[in-house]
């Protein structure tokens, strides 16, 4: 009966003893979502345009951030280096198309899964290997302090973070609504063949979206290496994007955001107010179970469409 | 010229449904079977079994568990660590709470509690399909793997949290624990994939098998005919788990005999997916063969260098080791995404033909 | 097949009202794929269902299966009114059927194949697999018996050991005929069974569609657009427009029915 109480009336009485302290855990979730939001975006992108798993997308944070700061431990300035890490995930992203996807066109989707776990292990190996496996400490300038809104603590980093996350969904949304490669990009997301009969070149689409994947890694390495440093953990930290997308569902980018905010809230409540009387570190496997709870009731998650079974 | 088909007529539909219907696939299988048994332990040392033969046999048995589930029932799973941790927790505590009861039967037992958590982590397969279920089979996997870490009741309340083989005899001779020879266990452990591997091989080529592969190639279809998607999903998942946890018991007693929850994380899952992927989805053989080459290839990326006396730093060597892994697993899936086991049938194509080349 | 009795004669008798249709209704969202559709199957009959495209024949097919419930209206099957069958109940009543679009396993062998076909009369459970000598090889060998008479029957000899995903498109359609044919259904739903197919595979078709009515007494409901064929095979027409039924009698005189002929060529329709 103790674990009981512990488990279904403490944690409450807990958030309504303290509704300023809830607010505070809720927002530290909303950041935390934001990020997960972010490395599920990439993810969204690359699936979307080319139907491949890309279960490489948290190595490629962690890969994009070590590369930034191993530019600059050498010396090189954050402005320069920011650009050459740029230049490097594109051509990681020219690589990736010649010598992984183009090979692999038309083979089964879990083949190419298989690859992309293939590199997930070439680029770990790769990353470490040219700037070390230590961890390494980014400073991009922003302090990583809380300061006070009314009563509630807000991290200042945090908060900024959040904010360049939201000027690159909405600079992805332009891109994709608004422009040439945008249309192409839907296009091919809905039906390659077609796509294909139109003039639409694949591969250069491709190369394309694992760029932008790549960059918005970048953008989720500085963030999450600013907070806590670069280190392997970081590809770790990564594969929670995957209850992310489950929930949002795999096509969405709506979906992943919506979804990113709801596992970084969700999962910081649990371990605040849950985590303590069941051991703690449940933050591990929790956000996958609010994820096959949910998908057991909406399998098509959060925005996918729903699939109608033809026969 | 020596290895054919022709000539060979099979009169009955019982000799047709043989598992190897070609004289000389049943020799050589049957020899490789008797070197295995007989010649191996006399010949191979300590390393040889403890680094490359018992950790090989064991994850040829939990490749066959992840293969009827993912090659042959077209469920994409990642929770094999997960089940694996099931199996060896529980023959853990059954052996430790009551001691009298032979190991080996705790641990064949034990693959009933990684059934029965199978099942659980495979309702979810009726309504999610695909990289949705492998996601979810991940919660599996990182849930099972934090209960065994957070709950000390599971490893008997150890300082450290770590679970160790007691000593367990069978007539005297030693099995687990410290006093057990490296040939004993490699023993145990081939006894238990001959006969899992022949088990699952029957499985496969008679209807349980065909309406996994059904499920697997065209739900819809299979569904028509009058097969439940559910329950032969869920039998799938039971008995690929079965065969995991029974690996899994295998590996922390025959093989590591001290383990924490760090030797079933999510990268055992991948390995053994490797295997599957790497041997051939939806084949039994291609399963053993996959994680002989998965196990082997670390050792050669270690050894080669040693053995052509280049001098090569610890840290490099690591992390190169990773990348030349990272890039022989998509190699090999350019070359040939069907696995060795399709090599090994082009190969005996040519060889039915030779000398002629057509 | 253990109901193979000598085809008696060329001249066959209907017999009874195998399976009833009442006034079966199903919408998807404000799709109004069938409206109050009702017909008749009889025992031992060629039933064709006809009609332009979208006008609701798979959909019939889908509901006769199992595949979906109808919004209003029900089946009577052998005498049994149901709201709605699943999938697995109509596998077991003993109806089957093929595809429009093959749906065969397509890494599994022809025999194989066939052999899921039988799924329903096995009796043996998976610890009999598992063992195999025994039960489970004797089942298997009876049933391997009956699934070679099928594969003779339909010539595909040659093809046993075969992928099916390798196979050509015509030989395809046969083996999924061959695998419902293993279930030895009282009721066969064919979906295109001619689709994609030449005038000569065509012909074949047509001849084993009728040895199977004539040799076994399976009763057939065939969706089909070849209207040659229609006229040629089948003992009555169901024609369906825009998820109606507009006409249902003998071939002869749906061809002539002023309601048919409208609907295939496009007079403007007074739809609500």
């Amino acid at each position: 009966m103790d674990i009981l109480g512990a488990l279904l009336l403490k944690p409450f009485a807990d958030i309504g003893g303290s509704p300023l302290f809830f607010l505070e855990v809720v927002i530290g979730g909303v950041l935390t979502g934001v990020m997960y939001s972010l490395v599920a975006l990439g993810f969204v992108l690359i699936f979307k345009a080319s139907g491949v798993f890309n279960f490489a997308q948290g190595v490629m944070v962690l890969f994009s951030a070590l590369t930034l700061v191993g530019l600059m431990e050498l010396g090189v300035p954050i402005w320069l280096a920011l650009i050459a890490t740029i230049l490097v995930m594109i051509a990681l992203a020219f690589a990736i198309e010649r010598l992984v996807l183009r090979p692999l066109v038309n083979q089964a989707e879990i083949t190419l899964f298989m690859a992309t776990i293939g590199l997930t292990f070439f680029l770990e190996g790769f990353g470490e290997l040219l700037w070390g496996a230590n961890v390494k400490k980014l400073d991009i300038g922003i302090p990583d302090r809380s300061f006070d809104v009314g009563g509630i603590l807000v991290n200042e980093f945090e908060l900024f973070a959040a904010g360049i996350a939201a000027l690159l969904v909405a600079v992805l949304a332009v891109l994709f609504q608004r422009t040439k490669i945008g249309r192409a990009l839907r296009a091919v997301a809905d039906d390659h063949q077609a796509a294909l009969s139109v003039g639409i070149s694949l591969t250069s689409i491709w190369v394309i979206v694992w760029a932008v994947a790549g960059i918005v890694a970048l953008v989720a390495g500085v963030m999450w290496g600013g907070k806590s440093g670069v280190q392997f953990s970081l590809s770790l930290i990564a594969l929670k994007s995957l209850p992310v997308l489950i929930l949002g569902g795999l096509t969405s980018v709506p979906g992943a955001i919506v979804g990113g905010l709801v596992i970084g809230v969700g999962e910081k409540i649990a371990e605040v107010y849950w985590g303590p009387y069941i051991g703690g570190a449940i933050e591990n496997w929790f956000a996958y179970m609010i994820a096959v709870a949910f998908l057991l009731f909406r399998p098509q998650g959060l925005f996918g469409e729903r699939i109608i079974e033809r026969v | 010229m020596f290895y054919r088909e022709s000539g060979h007529f099979r009169t009955t539909y019982r000799a047709d449904q043989a598992i190897f219907p070609i004289v000389q696939d049943r020799w050589s299988v049957a020899a490789i079977a008797v070197v295995a048994v007989v010649a191996v332990p006399w010949i191979a040392n300590e390393y040889w079994l403890q680094a490359i033969l018992i950790p090989t046999v064991i994850f040829a048995l939990a490749a066959i568990g992840l293969n009827i589930l993912t090659g042959y029932a077209g469920q994409l799973s990642l929770g094999t660590g997960g089940f694996m941790a099931v199996g060896a927790y529980a023959t853990y505590k059954l052996t430790t709470f009551l001691p009298e009861i032979n190991i080996l039967v705790m641990i064949l037992v034990s693959g009933f509690f990684a059934a029965a958590v199978g099942i659980l982590f495979g309702i979810p397969s009726l309504r999610i399909k695909g990289f949705y279920l492998a996601v979810a089979t991940l919660a599996a996997q990182f849930f099972l793997v934090w209960i065994f870490n957070r709950v000390p009741w599971f490893y008997n309340y150890t300082s450290n949290g770590m679970i160790t083989a007691p000593p367990r005899t069978l007539f005297g001779v030693a099995l687990t624990g410290p006093h057990a020879s490296a040939e004993v266990r490699y023993l145990v452990c081939l006894a238990f994939l001959i006969v899992f591997a022949y088990l699952a091989k029957n499985l496969v080529r008679s209807a349980t098998g065909r309406s996994w592969m059904a499920i697997r190639d065209m739900d819809v279809a299979a569904e028509i005919i009058g097969i439940r998607p559910l329950r032969t999903k869920l039998l799938a998942f039971a008995i690929s788990s079965y065969y995991c946890g029974v690996a899994g018991a295998l590996y922390m007693f025959m093989y590591l005999q001290s383990v924490e929850t760090l030797a079933f994380d999510v990268n055992v899952s991948f390995l053994v997916l490797f295997m599957i992927i790497i041997g051939g989805l939806g084949s039994i053989m291609g399963s053993i063969i996959g994680a002989a080459f998965i196990v082997l290839m670390p050792i050669l990326l270690t050894n080669v260098p040693r053995l052509l006396s280049v001098q090569i730093p610890v840290e490099l060597a690591k992390h190169g080791e990773q990348m030349i892994f990272g890039g022989l697993i998509i190699f090999f899936l350019i070359v040939e995404p069907l696995g060795l086991t399709r090599l090994w049938q082009i190969a005996k194509e040519k060889l039915r033909l030779w000398p002629f080349p057509h | 097949m253990t109901q193979v009795a000598p085809a008696s004669a060329s001249t066959k008798s209907i017999g009874e009202v195998l399976l009833k249709i009442e006034d079966v209704s199903l919408s998807f969202g404000a799709v109004h794929a069938l409206s109050e559709v009702g017909f008749e199957v009889r025992d031992r009959e060629i039933l064709a269902i006809i009609g332009p495209n979208g006008a609701g024949k798979t959909t019939m097919l889908n509901v006769l299966s199992g595949w979906y419930g109808p919004d209003q209206g029900g089946i009577v099957f052998k005498g049994v009114r149901r709201r709605r069958l699943r999938p697995h109940e109509a596998a077991t009543l003993g109806i089957a059927r093929t595809f429009q679009n093959v749906a065969l396993f397509k890494r599994m062998t022809t025999l194989d194949n066939i052999m899921t076909g039988r799924h329903l009369k096995m009796r043996t459970n998976f610890l009999d697999h598992a063992l195999y000598w025994g039960r489970a090889e004797r089942e298997e060998i009876a049933h391997r018996e009956t699934v070679e008479r099928i594969i003779d029957f339909l010539e595909i000899e040659a093809i046993r050991k075969v992928p099916v995903g390798r196979l050509p498109y015509g030989l395809q359609k046969r083996v999924e005929l061959a695998r419902a044919l293993a279930a030895e259904p009282t009721l066969l739903l064919l979906d295109e069974p001619m689709a994609g197919m030449n005038s000569e595979e065509k012909e074949d078709m047509c001849r084993y569609i009728l040895d199977v009515n004539d040799e076994f007494g399976t009763t057939m409901a065939l969706i089909e657009h070849d209207m040659g064929v229609v006229m040629d095979i089948s003992d009555r027409v169901v024609v369906l427009d825009y998820g109606r039924k507009i006409a249902d009698g003998p071939p002869d005189r749906v061809r002539a029915d002023p309601a048919v002929i409208a609907a295939y060529l496009g007079v403007a329709h007074a739809d609500a």
